[in-house]
């Protein structure tokens, strides 16, 4: 027999999905900002691997002269970013969420399993919760990462009130960095993410929309039923 | 009649069509909002109205919450001092006269400048010097020593009274460029009229003869070759502002 099973929470998926529009536009407003210094790059002394950005980026997605723009949009969407977290942070935290999110000892091990079997090695999934091994660290570092540029941002943002704080993160320039290079971590977990949401399919994904997956009836649920 | 049940198939495609339509009406809600934002009409090159009070009400957060004449920029040796660039030459492009120069003050409740004062007025006050971290709005900074005297003292002994102003406006002499400072920030003990930069006399590019080095706001509050000090409750212009920039633009 099968019945509902309760995959995400209503309030995680809105958390969620809030968060997937505004981050774009972080990143979208943040890119606006960048382009007016550019310095970061993959290379080591004279040989540069890649810039970031070269002409063809800026040339072809028309982000360059919009600073005065770009900082506006950041500095307002940096409220809904924020306080999105804060909440998403607060209701997991009390809600006793955390317990299927946070890594355990075992995870790191674990995930290593976890890697090795989606990369097609005949390696059994260890046994799992709401979250295996893997998406336990994954997911538990992107919301620390997501501190962690909100922090790195408001060093940016007023680097002289805030003046204890720059210096924590190693000063004005190297918080501009860090600041850089996590926005280069999101997105290159949204590729991992969504490679891995497709390759889960439809149920998977239709279950972070509204919550639910089919699944067949256990024992326990029949004994709770009603 | 009993309402039939609906098998698990059926009762999740009905949740899941509700939330597709809750998704769709907060997406669309939220492209009618991004759209809010950047209506209105604002002056060429501006920034739209909506995204100007976003500006405003992290402002008045900030003077609220967090800025203070304790919190002082990071000073540095000597040794980091950096090369900074000459960014932007409105307001001194024209060669300076220098016998020509003079500054012009307009007290608070004054209408007409009260009086001119010279170079050798500015050195008479207390000589302080500062090794801070310059920074420009584009992203880059550049640690440079300034030296000069500090805005409270001169406006302590040219314009007395006229910390109660809300506001101080600068321009150069040919009135091309011009920065609106916030009281608070103006009478900050780094922000300082400067006339040596890295132990030397300011150069033509760097604003001779006398400068604004406020550590507290990014560059482009930082004007250069200043003609007028004008003490006022009105928010004076700011070339910047009416560019796009955040009129504040604090640090």
């Amino acid at each position: 027999m099968k019945v509902l099973e309760e995959k995400h929470k209503l309030a995680t998926r809105w958390f969620h999905w809030i968060n997937f529009p505004i981050l774009t536009l972080m990143i979208a407003s943040g890119m606006l900002i960048y382009w007016s210094y550019d310095p970061y790059r993959i290379g080591l002394g004279d040989i540069t691997l890649f810039h970031f950005f070269p002409d063809w980026f800026y040339d072809a997605t028309h982000i360059d002269h919009k600073l005065a723009y770009g900082m506006a949009l950041h500095f307002l969407f940096a409220w809904i970013f924020s306080f999105n977290g804060l909440a998403y942070v607060t209701y997991t935290v009390v809600s006793g969420e955390w317990r299927e999110l946070a890594p355990e000892k075992k995870s790191f091990a674990e995930a290593l399993q976890v890697v090795k079997h989606d990369m097609g090695l005949k390696v059994p999934l260890p046994p799992q919760g709401r979250y295996n091994a893997a998406q336990r660290i994954t997911y538990s570092a992107i919301v620390v990462m997501g501190g962690l540029s909100l922090l790195t941002g408001l060093a940016i943002y007023k680097p002289a009130q805030l003046s204890w704080l720059t210096a924590l993160l190693g000063g004005y320039e190297w918080a501009r960095w860090e600041h850089f290079w996590l926005t280069m971590s999101y997105l290159g977990f949204f590729g991992i993410h969504i490679g891995q949401v497709i390759r889960a399919g439809w149920a998977n994904f239709r279950s972070m929309i509204c919550g639910y997956d089919v699944a067949d009836a256990t024992p326990e649920v029949k004994t709770h039923a009603g | 009649m009993p309402a039939e049940k609906l098998t698990p198939e059926q009762e999740i495609a009905r949740r899941t069509r509700r939330s597709f339509m809750v998704m769709g009406g907060a997406a669309a809600a939220g492209l009618a909002g991004f759209g809010m934002l950047n209506a209105g009409s604002a002056a060429e090159g501006d920034i739209p109205p909506a995204l100007r009070g976003v500006l405003g009400f992290n402002e008045r957060v900030v003077r609220t919450a967090l800025f203070s004449d304790n919190h002082l920029a990071k000073t540095y040796p000597a040794s980091e001092i950096g090369k900074i660039k000459a960014n932007g030459d409105v307001g001194i492009d024209e060669p300076l006269d220098p016998a020509a120069w003079h500054l012009e003050i307009v007290p608070f409740g004054a209408s007409q400048p009260a009086g001119k004062l010279t170079m050798d007025d500015v050195r008479a006050l207390p000589r302080f010097e500062e090794t801070i971290d310059f920074k420009c709005v584009e992203g880059w900074s550049t640690v440079t020593q300034f030296a000069g005297a500090r805005l409270a003292d001169f406006t302590a002994k040219f314009a007395p009274g006229s910390e109660k102003a809300d506001c101080v406006g600068m321009r150069t002499p040919d009135e091309e460029y011009y920065v609106g400072l916030d009281m608070p920030s103006a009478l900050h003990p780094q922000t300082l009229l400067a006339y040596e930069m890295n132990g030397a006399p300011l150069n033509d590019q760097h604003g001779a003869p006398l400068r604004l080095v406020i550590p507290v706001k990014y560059g482009i509050k930082n004007i250069k070759r200043i003609g007028r000090i004008e003490y006022t409750n009105k928010r004076p212009d700011d070339y910047w502002a009416e560019r796009g920039y955040d009129w504040y633009a604090g640090l």
